[in-house]
């Protein structure tokens, strides 16, 4: 059995591959955007001629349509097909070298807590290992429900920043304080870890609903003038609407689990500090948290909010939730010191 | 994507003649429909929303009557509750910047010495008391108010839609976004049935509504079936469940107490009002309304971790032993340990905090003990345990006297001279003390820190520069005092036959710092916690939507219709869609032709949310090329032409 500090070695060896793994993963997904930006502007010249791309495939499919004696002549019908089905290949690398990174990260985290012998969250260094686990986890899992590996770049890039400036933040191997030995250290740190994943992937899908909204806008007023689509790979992208619809499932899932992490952090801090809630500063944030998703979740429903301002509430929340894992962890003083720094 | 233009739309309602508007969003709500701020975004009470220009919708005419119900509307509107969950957000900030009277009192004195030019003025504000203060006071029962005034019409409206009828059957429910067709050659009457036992078997709510022929429409027969109003119930209970965490603290602090106590190795405390060094209790908690117990701490464990550890001197593994009698005269041992209180009928006890409290004896000149206490010196924070006290002798020496000093578990001497403790456990302790003598300021019966030493009106006779060394001692040492007034011992306390040679980590007492609390409303608050996450969690993922099958007899067989509506965000609708039709074809003899290809729609995934309530959002192609957009539009009732929402989004 090898000592506990070799053990640690390894896994700050296998967390710092994994983050050159992603860093090439990012690479490719960027690559993939450009690809998708030019490729925008080649499907719009194929559909530009006649058509919409759409009613194309479509009766070229159901070979049933008037439409199809007229595109079949059409000789920019082929590219538009073509098109339909791109193949992504820098998108799949990007994907397969992401799911690489994440086996290197999860075999350093789970190094980690072997050589502590407990589980691997319990400061600075290993909440960021381990959230930033799930947050990759929460996105390669959330490819089998639906494609976003349009996300790609931004969760790829979003880990590498936050793991390699996380470094700073480590720490050797020491034995749990006592108020840390609780089975509520497991609970309410896991499901806070997990519930920060899914709203990492919202606030992603948030950053491109408005980035979308606005390409939307512009090509509207470019429309009106007569003008043609500047090209983006936000026209391969689903529309700014269907990007919140995405964006709100899975902040809706954040937020049920930050509510199960407010409610598990009470129920800890009763039993370790004899009252479930003392406006310390480490509560204060997670409440303002929870309040501003809640925010959002009643914006979505509210008429005039939709939209582009409920995105903006979900950015704003997301930074909270950054916010309040390193600023107040570092510079705020409370009965939460357990930064380990 | 194509979807059809309004105007020739037909209303889902029932007589289904020459009305529009059949959007999914649209249609218009019924009374099965949960009820929402008119400024819902599902609400068709547009001209409610008018209640934002004021100007507009009301007139001075309407008099106080009509700006309370004005006012009241816009207090129970969504905008007017997401405002002030905002806000409550943005309040709540300032009380993690600024510390809290409530949970750090030193902290706030300290920015009170270190701040003093602007320390009124942000007191006046309340910065240091800001959950109690007026302004965010005001937020939170705002929002309750209007949380209240919220919740009651819906629920009102919720009990009476629970037992309505699902509605008619739309005329043309080839409109609606999730629809499916099939011809077959089936008996109409059996097929509507069967779909009625199906859908109630998937705990659908079910009414059959049969049409006879008339002119040039066929007989039609269909059922029409509802589910998810455990959607609405799950919202009500949620919100409801917010206002009763609420009530629950509310009510609860009053009957609460919370009071502190040190207690060193071998004493007792008697669970009463005066035995408390600090306590804290609700304005209905009775002098005498405390459990009647007493407690002895008879020994306090705590592990350091050795030297030369990644975590050299951490301490762990801390356990309060004691012994509880009641009065009785039983007696029960226990233990307090961090993250593991001792329960006592209501009271519950936690460890906070533990130290070092040296036993020290004075005796004056003619030998005689005027004083002999263990005094519990108070960490200062660091893990070596370096430890801050005071002694204080009122009565039997010519003067009082105050000895302030500090303790040291394992001492050593720093390059300047100065000692500081290298270890937490007693390896080499030492005490260090300076002498005061005069007037402690303790006679009048003014409160005094015991703590603290006020040193005004006091001489200073050792340390510093009176040029008499401070008194320094190991235990089991005795020094004299100065000015000859008598001597001073720290008795070792190393219990009887403990090997010398082992050394032992016991010869100065530890005490404890112990929580006492009590507060019943705990348990009612959790439960109002858990059925909110119940409610939430039945919210945002029960569906509500209706769905309807409907048999028209046509020359060609009889054509079997299938169509769901969403009511509020329900993603997988399509899928259940064909899941329905599928399930029940297959049950009739049909084999069900795969869902067309063609009408797949080739747009990426989740394109379905493009069907929205005002059309605001074109959907992307449409945005690029508006004109084209515009063009074919699917003839009426074509089962095979492009449905918006086909499949995409589906969730498969
Ligand atoms: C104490 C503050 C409040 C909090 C924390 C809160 C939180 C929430 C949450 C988490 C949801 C989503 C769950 C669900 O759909 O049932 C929700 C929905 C909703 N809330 Fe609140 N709420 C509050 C106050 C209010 C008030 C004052 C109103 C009335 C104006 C209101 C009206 C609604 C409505 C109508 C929905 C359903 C939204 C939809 O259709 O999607 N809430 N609320």
């Amino acid at each position: 059995m090898p000592d506990v500090a070799s053990l640690d070695t390894y896994s700050v060896i296998l967390v710092w591959t994994a983050i050159a793994i992603y860093t090439l993963a990012f690479i490719a997904y960027a690559v993939d955007l450009s690809k998708r930006s030019q490729e925008s502007i080649e499907q719009h010249d194929a559909a530009h001629s006649r058509q919409r791309e759409k009613i194309g495939a479509l009766s070229a499919a159901s070979a049933s349509s008037v439409d199809v004696v007229s595109h079949a002549a059409d000789s920019s019908a082929a590219p538009v097909g073509a098109a339909k089905a791109p193949r992504r290949v820098f998108s799949r690398v990007g994907t397969a070298l992401t799911a690489l990174g994440f086996l290197m990260h999860l075999g350093g985290t789970l190094l980690r807590g072997i050589a502590a012998e407990r589980v691997p969250w319990s400061n600075m260094w290993e909440f960021a290992m381990t959230g930033t686990l799930l947050i990759m986890a929460v996105y390669l899992g959330v490819q089998f429900w639906k494609d976003l590996r349009f996300l790609g770049t931004f969760m790829t890039g979003l880990v590498v920043v936050l793991l390699g400036a996380s470094s700073t933040f480590y720490v050797a191997i020491v034995p749990l304080m006592d108020p840390l030995k609780s089975v509520w250290l497991v609970i309410h740190v896991f499901v806070a870890s997990l519930s920060t994943a899914f709203l990492a992937l919202a606030f992603g899908l948030s950053v491109m609903q408005l980035l979308q909204a606005r390409r939307e806008r512009l090509a509207l007023v470019a429309a009106e003038n007569g003008d043609g689509p500047k090209r983006s790979f936000l026209r391969t992208l689903p529309s700014a609407e269907a990007l919140e619809g995405l964006a709100y499932r899975l902040a809706i899932i954040g937020f049920i689990l930050w509510t199960f992490t407010l409610i598990a952090g009470a129920i800890w801090a009763q039993e370790a500090w004899g009252r479930y809630w003392g406006f310390d500063v480490k509560e204060v944030w997670t409440f303002i948290i929870w309040v501003l998703y809640a925010g959002y979740i009643h914006a979505r429903a509210t008429r005039g909010w939709r939209g582009t301002r409920s995105a903006w509430l979900a950015i704003v929340g997301f930074v909270a939730v950054i916010f309040n894992f390193t600023i107040v962890n570092m510079y705020f003083d409370g009965l939460h010191a357990y930064s380990g720094l | 994507m194509s979807r059809p233009s309004s105007d020739d739309a037909e209303k889902a309602t029932p007589d289904g003649e020459g009305s529009k508007a059949a959007d999914q969003s649209k249609m218009n709500p019924d009374s099965s429909d949960p009820r929402r701020p008119s400024d819902h975004f599902d609400s068709a009470d547009l001209s409610a929303s008018g209640a934002s220009e004021p100007s507009g919708a009301v007139s001075p005419a309407l008099g106080i009557v009509g700006w309370a119900r004005w006012a009241w509307r816009q207090l129970t509107s969504m905008r007017t509750a997401l405002v002030l969950l905002l806000l409550l957000a943005v309040a709540a900030v300032p009380g993690s910047l600024f510390p809290q009277r409530s949970a750090d009192p030193n902290g706030v004195t300290q920015y009170q010495s270190d701040h003093p030019d602007i320390f009124g003025f942000l007191d006046s504000i309340s910065m240091f008391d800001v959950y109690h203060s007026p302004w965010f006071s005001a937020i939170y029962i705002l929002l309750f108010v209007s949380l209240i005034g919220c919740i009651l019409p819906r629920t009102k409206h919720h009990l009476k839609a629970l037992r309505s009828r699902p509605p008619r059957t739309p005329a043309r429910l080839g409109r609606l976004a999730d629809f499916r067709s099939e011809t077959a050659d089936v008996d109409a009457e059996e097929a509507i049935d069967a779909a009625a036992k199906q859908l109630r078997g998937a705990g659908y709510r079910i009414e059959r509504y049969d049409s006879p022929a008339r002119g040039k429409r066929p007989a039609t027969r269909s059922v029409s079936a509802e589910r998810g109003y455990l959607r609405e119930t799950g919202n009500l209970v949620f919100h409801a469940a917010l206002v009763g965490v609420l009530v629950a603290v509310g009510i609860g602090g009053a009957f609460k107490y919370t009071g502190q106590r040190v207690v060193v190795e071998g004493t007792t405390f008697v669970n009463t009002l005066l035995d408390y060094s600090s306590m804290n209790r609700g304005q209905a908690v009775a002098e005498d309304a405390l459990e009647p117990y007493a407690m002895t701490l008879d020994s306090f464990d705590v592990t350091y971790q050795p030297p030369g550890s990644n975590a050299m001197s951490q301490a762990g593994d801390f356990a309060a032993n004691v012994t509880i009698r009641r009065p009785g005269g039983d007696e029960t041992s226990g233990v307090v340990k961090v993250n593991s209180p001792l329960t006592i009928g209501g009271d519950s006890i936690y460890l906070l905090g533990n130290g070092y409290a040296p036993t020290i004896t004075i005796r004056d000149v003619d030998d005689e003990i005027i004083y002999h206490d263990s005094v519990a010196f108070l960490p200062s924070g660091d893990a070596q345990m370096t430890s801050q006290g005071v002694v204080k002798v009122a009565d039997g020496l010519p003067e009082q006297l105050g000895l302030v000093g500090f303790f040291y578990p394992t001492v050593a001497e720093l390059d300047t001279g100065a000692y500081a403790s290298q270890y937490g456990d007693l390896l080499n302790p030492l005490l260090t003390l300076d002498v005061y003598a005069g007037d402690l300021g303790i006679d009048d019966g003014t409160p005094r820190n015991v703590y603290a030493l006020d040193p005004t009106g006091m001489d200073r006779l050792t340390g510093g520069d009176t040029g008499v060394e401070s008194i320094e001692l190991a235990p089991g040492d005795t020094a004299d005092l100065p000015d000859g007034m008598g001597t001073i011992t720290f008795e070792d306390e190393t219990p009887e036959g403990t090997d010398s040679a082992l050394g032992s980590t016991e010869s100065v007492k530890r005490f404890a710092s112990l929580q006492v609390h009590h507060d019943a409303s705990a348990v009612w608050v959790l439960v109002f916690a858990v059925l909110a996450v119940l409610g939430l969690l039945t919210a945002l993922f029960v569906p509500r939507r209706r769905m309807w099958v409907k048999a028209v007899e046509t020359e060609d067989g009889v054509e079997l219709e299938y169509a769901g509506l969403a009511r509020g965000e329900d993603p997988t609708l399509a899928a259940a869609v064909d899941q329905m039709a599928e399930k029940h074809l297959v049950g009739l003899g049909v084999t069900p032709k795969e869902p067309d290809a063609a009408a797949e729609p080739a747009e990426p995934d989740g394109a379905r949310e493009t069907v929205e309530p005002d059309g605001a959002a074109v959907p992307d192609e449409a945005s690029d090329a508006p004109k084209e957009a515009a063009a074919p539009e699917t003839p009426d009732d074509a089962s095979d032409g492009p449905r918006r929402g086909d499949a995409a989004g589906s969730g498969r």
